[in-house]
């Protein structure tokens, strides 16, 4: 269960281009479920689940998971967190490209020195899971949309996360991939991991799976719907 | 002037030490002001960010402080080619007033960048970083040293003129001299031996001690560096002695020679090691109280004390063969 | 339900209870990993990496060169000394070295430990042909004929003669004198008998027709060689006008003069690691977009600061590596199997023979000491503050595309 009591972001602070992203936001985020965060770009969604998945520290404000304290963990031991407990998949797919298929999946695992065999082969079951065993050893800059977007996902669930964020995972795609991407979500989300997401796309925030439905405006909740 | 590489290389490794040293001394009087782990602020992020670069800085720096030390006495040694009535180290270190203090303060130097880089390789294993002000603080202290070294060092270096007649090591370690070091010489082989044997036994059980009980790590700490004293003591006392099967050769220098097999180094290197862990665990002991450190200090300590007797032992166990196997008897 | 239970509990943070695994087995996997990562990423920008990579090498190949031609110049020079005479004795006039006379040879002989005392004929031969001064010595112990002479290789070679050829000398008196080459000396000891032209008695009188009962200098064994600087201290008493020079003296001068030669060097390639820093420096601080791109995708996926920058450690690590590596073997080779040529001029001195010789090879430990503080500790220094730099960008920043 992740908390957020308070939460305020703001970028260069005392600078003349301050920025306020998210004023006083407080938030209590269940385990399991679908929540999509929707709301206008700018509207503070994208900050907001940086906060949350531990990317970022708020400016002010407490955020905690599961009742430990999050927010005044300093980065290394904050991104030590993020490793076990978050998964990305962003908009762009951020794939590492150069590299083949199977390397870029097991890429977030190096860090913490599973051994080379382990890693190896819960990196192939993850592709095989999601169709991808043909491709393993394709190069990123060779797959399609759908492909990359799933080799995108199989990444972001390498060190078998608790929640999974993904940001605007339908933009890139069309209506049919779209759908298959949102049954994926849907069926991680049945399989008791918390999912994530921000999108401004209607299809998203009507799908099925979805069972909250967070509005956001200008760095402020205005809306909290349960679906 | 001499212009050697060698002194090329230990000019440049000062120079490096001293810049890095006071580039994060401005860094450190900023942290100590203004360092707040709960913050989330700019500032406090930016702190933070320095820290990863600062810390990397020095380790490397550190690391190369403890090999001038190396360096720099294997410089003395072969240069005693160079100067007239030079054998060894000692006469070159003694061709002007600066070559002994600028020994002197890179031993401690060694001690203390060996300390601080314990220090930060704890600190880091810490969630809150626990220990960044104290490391910090001791930084501030150890750049005057860097700086005066820098200073001696060079004064030192330029200092060297090849006319100048030097005194060998059999002066200035002879019994019948003056000073500290012909006092040390002078000390009777005897009580010299039992002080010698004595401490080892001190360690051993301070060093078990230690093991099972973590509070006793001032005490180690204390013992370790006393060995130390000791030991260099009896080098010059008798241990030399047996090396050179000469009773009148008091010089701890001549031991690095080729001639006696660099026996020097091999009892040196150890000792330097050992008393540097020893002073770590003492220094370290306090911090088992920190929650953050809970975890991994009783590992750190248990590393630290073994590597620490590891040393010490390592030194016995070739000095006593030195005694042994030495063709000189000096107790009857 | 996944990662719900998999939370130890420690003071106020989540670690993570991975099953029980050894520390330094993780320590060296992740190791392992950052090395892959950082040699495929290398590999991957070639080109970029290439020129920085053959600048290092040759700056590591110069410093290599310089010290370990020294070395070995110095190592032979000391070889040979060995054979030199403990002390030799020169008369002085008016501050310059003139004969001896043969009386001079029984004060000598009188000095207590003084074991030996013998009288030296040598002298210096201008030959226009080659523009080359040669050492002429009589060597009795050779027992050559009249007009029968020995000469190194080096002087054979340049002069283009050989062993019963005629080389005609200019005497004292104007007149030519033909001598006859019967042996080369052995090219081993190249390095002192290059210029070398050994010759006998009667030659050497009829060649520079010196004053009767006079030495060039005279050279002593002496019983205890540690009391050869006192006996020379005697030997000025005795003798007011006298010079000994020792034997220790010489090799002092030797050593001291490589020493600068070889730190003057240094200096200079000095100018060389400058530019080389600041061209590490600029391309450690240029990352291409792409590498920025993949350093904050790197971040977002879960790599912290300190794994990045482990990461250009590594870079900078492997080409130190290879550079140091590939330059000390070629300067390895170069000196002690090419010939040298390349700062022997400097080191050995200015001179129109040179002769041919190998050199010993020999690798010491200061050398590499302080080859490596002089080319990897500034280098390592150099690129990690651009290293840094890259690593902390903003994990976040890739999520705010």
């Amino acid at each position: 269960m992740i908390e957020l009591s308070a939460v305020s972001k703001i970028f260069h602070q005392g600078q003349p281009n301050e920025c306020r992203a998210l004023c006083a936001v407080s938030l209590t985020l269940q385990r399991g479920g679908m929540t999509v965060f929707k709301g206008p770009s700018g509207s503070g969604k994208t900050t907001l689940l940086t906060l949350v998945g531990a990317l970022a520290r708020p400016t002010s404000g407490r955020i905690s998971l599961d009742g430990r304290l999050l927010s005044n963990l300093p980065e290394r031991f904050l991104t030590e967190v993020r490793r076990h407990t978050f998964g990305f998949v962003f908009q762009q797919f951020n794939l590492i490209r150069g590299l083949s298929v199977l390397e870029n999946v097991m890429l977030p695992a190096y860090p913490l020195g599973r051994p080379h065999r382990e890693l190896t082969q819960a990196a192939q079951a993850l592709l095989e899971r999601f169709g991808l065993d043909g491709k393993t050893a394709s190069r990123v800059e060779w797959l399609s949309g759908g492909e990359a977007q799933r080799t995108a996902l199989a990444r972001a669930l390498i060190n078998d996360p608790a929640v999974l964020i993904a940001d605007e995972p339908t933009a890139n795609l069309d209506s049919a991939l779209s759908g298959e991407v949102l049954a994926l979500l849907g069926e991680l989300a049945a399989q008791g991991r918390t999912v994530l997401i921000s999108s401004h796309d209607p299809r998203v925030c009507s799908a099925a799976p979805v069972t909250r439905l967070i509005e956001l405006h200008d760095g402020h909740i205005v809306g909290d719907y349960a679906c | 002037m001499l212009i050697t590489p060698a002194l090329v290389a230990l000019h440049l490794i000062a120079l490096c030490v001293s810049g890095a040293l006071l580039l994060a001394s401005g860094f450190a009087w900023t942290l100590l002001r203004h360092w707040d782990i709960a913050s989330g602020s700019e500032l406090q992020i930016r702190l933070e960010r320095r820290t990863y670069l600062v810390s990397t800085l020095l380790g490397f720096v550190l690391g190369a402080e403890l090999l001038s030390l190396l360096l720099f006495v294997h410089s003395a040694e072969s240069l005693s080619s160079q100067f007239v009535g030079a054998m060894c180290a000692t006469g070159v270190l003694n061709i002007n007033a600066f070559g002994f203090p600028t020994l002197l303060l890179k031993i401690a130097l060694f001690f203390l960048a060996a300390l601080w880089l314990l220090l930060n390789r704890v600190d880091q294993q810490g969630h809150d970083y626990p220990l960044v002000r104290v490391k910090y603080a001791l930084l501030l202290a150890i750049m005057p040293l860097a700086l005066l070294e820098l200073l001696l060092q060079s004064a030192y270096f330029l200092g060297l003129k090849p006319e100048v007649i030097t005194s060998c090591c059999g002066s200035l370690f002879s019994a019948e001299g003056q000073g500290a070091a012909a006092e040390l010489a002078g000390w009777p082989v005897r009580p010299a031996l039992l002080a010698f044997y004595g401490m080892a036994g001190l360690l051993l059980g301070s060093g078990a001690a230690l093991w099972r009980w973590p509070a006793l790590g001032a005490l180690f700490a204390a013992i370790s560096g006393l060995t130390f004293v000791v030991a260099i003591a009896a080098i010059i006392a008798f241990l030399s002695l047996y090396v050179y099967e000469n009773p009148n050769r008091h010089c701890p220098f001549c031991l690095l020679k080729a001639g006696y097999d660099y026996v020097g180094y091999a009892l040196y290197l150890p000792l330097f090691a050992a008393t540097a862990a020893g002073l770590g665990a003492g220094l370290l002991a306090p911090c088992r109280h920190i929650a953050s450190l809970r975890r991994v200090m009783p590992g750190e300590m248990r590393w630290l004390t073994g590597v620490a007797l590891a040393g010490f032992g390592a030194f016995y166990v070739l000095a006593t063969a030195l005694i042994l196997r030495s063709n000189l008897i000096l107790l009857g | 339900m996944p990662g719900a239970s998999r939370y130890r509990d420690c003071d106020t943070v989540l670690l993570p209870a991975f099953p029980d695994q050894n520390e330094m087995r993780t320590w060296l996997e992740r190791q392992n990993y950052l090395i892959d990562y950082t040699l495929a990423a290398l590999l991957r920008r070639k080109t970029r990496n290439l020129g920085l990579l053959l600048v290092y090498t040759l700056l590591v190949f110069l410093f290599a060169s310089v010290l370990l031609l020294s070395q070995g110049l110095r190592r032979e020079a000391a070889t040979l000394m060995q054979d030199a005479p403990e002390l030799i004795v020169q008369k002085l006039n008016a501050g310059r070295h003139d004969l001896l006379p043969a009386a001079w040879l029984d004060t000598l002989r009188g000095i207590r430990g003084v074991s030996a005392v013998r009288g030296r004929l040598w002298g210096y031969y201008y030959d226009p042909a080659v523009k080359a001064n040669y050492t002429l010595m009589v060597a009795p112990e050779r027992g050559l004929t009249a007009d029968a002479i020995m000469v190194g290789a080096t002087l054979a070679r340049v002069r283009e003669v050989g062993v019963g050829d005629y080389l005609s000398l200019r005497a004292a008196n104007g007149q030519p004198l033909p001598l006859k080459i019967t042996a080369l000396l052995d090219s081993t000891s190249e390095l002192l008998s290059a210029d070398l032209l050994l010759l006998s008695e009667s030659a050497f009188h009829q060649l520079f027709q010196p004053p009767a009962d006079t030495y060039t200098d005279a050279v002593l064994t002496v019983r205890n060689p540690r009391e050869a600087r006192t006996i020379a201290g005697k030997i000025t008493l005795a003798l007011p006008a006298s010079r000994p020079i020792l034997r220790a003296e010489i090799l002092r001068t030797y050593d001291a003069l490589f020493n600068w030669r070889e730190g003057i060097v240094f200096l200079t390639l000095g100018t060389l690691l400058l530019a080389f820093l600041i061209l590490a420096w600029d391309k450690a601080a240029g990352l291409s977009a792409e590498e920025k791109r993949e350093i904050g995708i790197l971040k977002a996926i879960g790599w912290e600061t300190g794994d990045i920058l482990r990461m250009k450690l590594w870079e900078g690590t492997l080409i130190s590596l290879t550079a140091f590596l590939t330059g000390y073997a070629l300067a390895y080779v170069q000196v002690f199997y090419g010939g040298a040529r390349l700062f022997a001029p400097v080191l050995k001195g200015w001179a129109v023979l040179y002769p041919e010789f190998r050199l010993t090879p020999a690798v010491d430990l200061q050398q590499l000491l302080v080859l490596l503080a002089v080319t990897v500790l500034p280098y390592i220094v150099a690129t990690l503050i651009p290293g840094w730099r890259a690593a902390i960008a903003d994990p976040d920043a890739v999520m705010r595309g």
